[in-house]
């Protein structure tokens, strides 16, 4: 019975800590008078207790799971296996070079190659990509940043090819380059030529791919970083406020016209009322602000729409299989949270790539969720709960404190560039890890309830020599057969456009089909733009 | 005269949530800490390692290349005639992977859930060789 030796005493019936791992002290009990005022119903602003009136009833969360590695013939496969086995949106998961503006024949970027998601160099490999997948019925979530608009550009062209309309695509760019400065780390150029791209895609969306998310606003990888619940969704809605104001300020555009495009995207943590509250506070700040600082009278401006991951920094390698419990609980709190779309990560997701049955357990994991549980019957269930309620109230005004906090700053883009929010996050970070080694963050297999069994190894993917070369041969053969004049034109015609004021996605799309690759695009941006230059902190 | 040590991230992972913690415990150790930030070319890291005259050179890597990208910096430092200077690493680095990292020469390998103690003592350790020799 080796797996139920304890190594350190049970822990009390009582938490450690009486409060949440944001701070948030909790009692022991909630009554009426912590909850002075009802939210209205779900459906109403400002949607604390959800964006429809019958909740889950109308329409389940879409069950997105993240998949892509190597060769995009490899990636398809994947991607058409899901879609099998009742998977009812892609994510598109691209590897390092793609993500950075690198050309998989760059020296500089040989091994990543492939490695965290699949390569993809010019539009030929986007047709492999999404070869056979009806692009007008299936949703696409790419994680990509710095080199967004390049990939929007590809996913036109290659569903135009199949005589699928841009108007009929749906999905959603990331495309959040501010917490990529602070958190994640895949920027190419300086701030405001960045911002500058993000409101030409915003701007191209509303017009032509109305149907289509341009950008998700992620606090995930702030909380990868190291970010708790509470600074997570107040980075994030500051993001979305920067993102708003550089939209309005160059006056082509109003709220009511590029607001229902804009989506958001967290990670969901173990800890479990602290992230129902945090869904629900949220959703109703940014539901307050896009009304009141933006003067929008639309609720469907107003609406706070989001995705999520169950998993990522709040899984562990020792006792590996716990992590499916831990997945379980988040996704329903999720769920709870109000979730429009979520990736349940699989268990052996902290030290390999997830193996077919591993991922196929966390896409499960959804289904029984949204069809055994029963919690999908009602709007909000937990609407008027003393403690969620309090809790959810409490959440809204810490968040209210950072954001203006960073506003006094001189707002994201200066606490980005001089380093002031990573910092915050760093000190979060360095803060949990002591916690949790010290053994006052209790974390079950890791810190409590040990066992002497070893924790799996890890397995990282190795793109095997073949699939680089076929990639390479690919990318080599795109080259010779390719028109290149064209390529010259729509290169020097992309250029030109970016040192004016134009919008860029135009030139991208032409470039696109005329086979120019990632790397080129981003080298003549970046001969307009130049590069970021980061501060380092610690 | 504290002990320098310069932490630092080649390739293109952006993950830099473990080496700034490790970062700042080798601080509050009492050393000396450059960080490089993410996203650093091979050469820049040697470059920078003999210019601040550091002791050891500590690799962060979580994308999986850390055995082209550990094998290149030891390399780079060697031909620059720093091979003095120890080079660690840590990260995301499967156990089969450890005594292949050792073989090219890394002075200590600490994979993920390394406990920070233990990664601060054995640099320590290894900088009191140095200074001792």
């Amino acid at each position: 019975m080796s797996d139920l030796d304890q190594t350190v005493p049970p822990t009390p019936a009582t938490p450690t800590t009486p409060t949440t791992p944001s701070g948030i002290p909790v009692k022991p009990v909630y009554g009426p008078e912590d909850r002075p005022l009802d939210p209205p119903p779900p459906g109403q602003f400002p949607f604390t207790r959800g964006n429809y009136p019958n909740g889950y009833r109308g329409r389940l969360w879409t069950f997105r799971q993240y998949s892509g590695f190597g060769t995009p013939e490899e990636s398809n496969r994947r991607y058409r296996y899901l879609l099998e086995q009742g998977g009812t949106g892609l994510s598109v998961a691209l590897d390092l070079p793609t993500q950075c503006g690198y050309d998989s024949d760059d020296p500089e970027v040989t091994e990543e190659v492939g490695r965290v998601g699949v390569a993809i160099d010019t539009l030929r490999d986007a047709e492999i990509l999404f070869d056979q997948i009806p692009l007008d019925k299936i949703s696409t979530s790419f994680t990509i940043n710095g080199t967004a608009a390049i990939l929007l550009a590809f996913y036109i062209a290659a569903a135009e090819r199949t005589g699928v309309k841009r108007q009929q695509l749906t999905g959603t760019i990331q495309n959040d380059i501010l917490k990529e400065y602070a958190s994640r780390g895949t920027w190419i150029w300086p701030p405001t030529p960045s911002l500058r791209l993000i409101a030409d895609t915003i701007e191209f969306c509303a017009h032509q791919v109305p149907k289509f998310n341009a950008i998700s606003v992620a606090g995930a990888h702030f909380r990868d970083a190291g970010a708790n619940a509470i600074q997570e969704m107040a980075f994030t809605l500051a993001d979305g406020v920067t993102y708003c104001d550089t939209v309005i300020n160059r006056g082509r555009m109003t709220i009511e016209e590029f607001a229902p495009q804009i989506s958001f995207f967290f990670y969901t943590h173990g800890d479990f009322f602290e992230e129902i509250a945090k869904y629900r506070a949220g959703r109703r700040r940014w539901a307050t602000i896009v009304k009141q600082r933006y003067g929008a009278t639309s609720d469907k401006a107003a609406m706070f729409r989001f995705g999520c991951v169950s998993g990522g920094a709040s899984l562990y390698a020792p006792q590996a299989h716990n992590n499916i419990v831990r997945v379980a609980y988040e996704a329903m709190a999720s769920a709870l949270g109000g979730v429009q779309s979520m990736f349940t990560a699989a268990w052996d997701e902290p030290f390999a790539l997830p193996s077919e049955e591993s991922a196929t357990l966390a896409l499960r994991t959804q289904q029984i969720l949204a069809y055994e549980t029963g919690i999908t019957r009602t709007a909000d269930p937990l609407g008027g709960s003393y403690f969620v309620e309090a809790l959810t109230d409490e959440t809204e005004a810490r968040i209210i404190e950072i954001m203006a906090d960073l506003e006094a700053h001189g707002g994201m883009v200066r606490a980005i560039e001089d380093g002031y929010l990573q910092g915050l996050i760093a000190d979060e970070a360095y803060q949990v890890h002591q916690a949790t080694e010290q053994g006052t963050r209790p974390v079950v297999g890791v810190n409590r309830f040990t066992t002497q069994e070893p924790p799996p190894d890890l397995a990282t993917y190795e793109l095997d020599q073949d699939g680089r070369d076929r990639q390479l041969k690919r990318l080599a053969q795109v080259k010779a057969e390719r028109d290149t004049s064209a390529v010259h034109a729509t290169l020097s015609a992309l250029k030109q456009a970016a040192e004016g004021t134009g919008n860029l996605m135009p030139p991208l799309i032409d470039c696109a089909n005329a086979y120019c690759t990632v790397g080129e695009m981003v080298a003549a941006l970046k001969g307009v733009w130049g590069e970021f230059q980061q501060p380092v902190v610690f | 005269m504290p002990v320098r040590i310069l932490v630092a991230k080649p390739g293109l992972d952006g993950h830099d949530r473990g080496a700034k913690i490790v970062a700042r415990a080798l601080r509050d150790d009492g050393f000396e800490v450059i960080f490089t930030g993410i996203r650093q070319r091979v050469e820049a890291i040697v470059a920078t390692a003999i210019q601040e005259d550091v002791a050891v050179v500590g690799l962060s890597i979580l994308s999986g290349a850390h055995l082209a990208l550990t094998a290149r910096i030891i390399d780079g430092l060697a031909a620059s005639g720093a091979a003095d200077i120890a080079v660690v690493v840590g990260g995301t680095i499967p156990a089969a992977d450890i005594p292949k990292l050792r073989a090219a020469g890394a002075a200590a390998v600490f994979p993920t859930g390394t406990p920070l103690d233990q990664v601060v003592a054995e640099v320590r350790a290894l900088t009191s060789a140095v200074a001792a020799s």
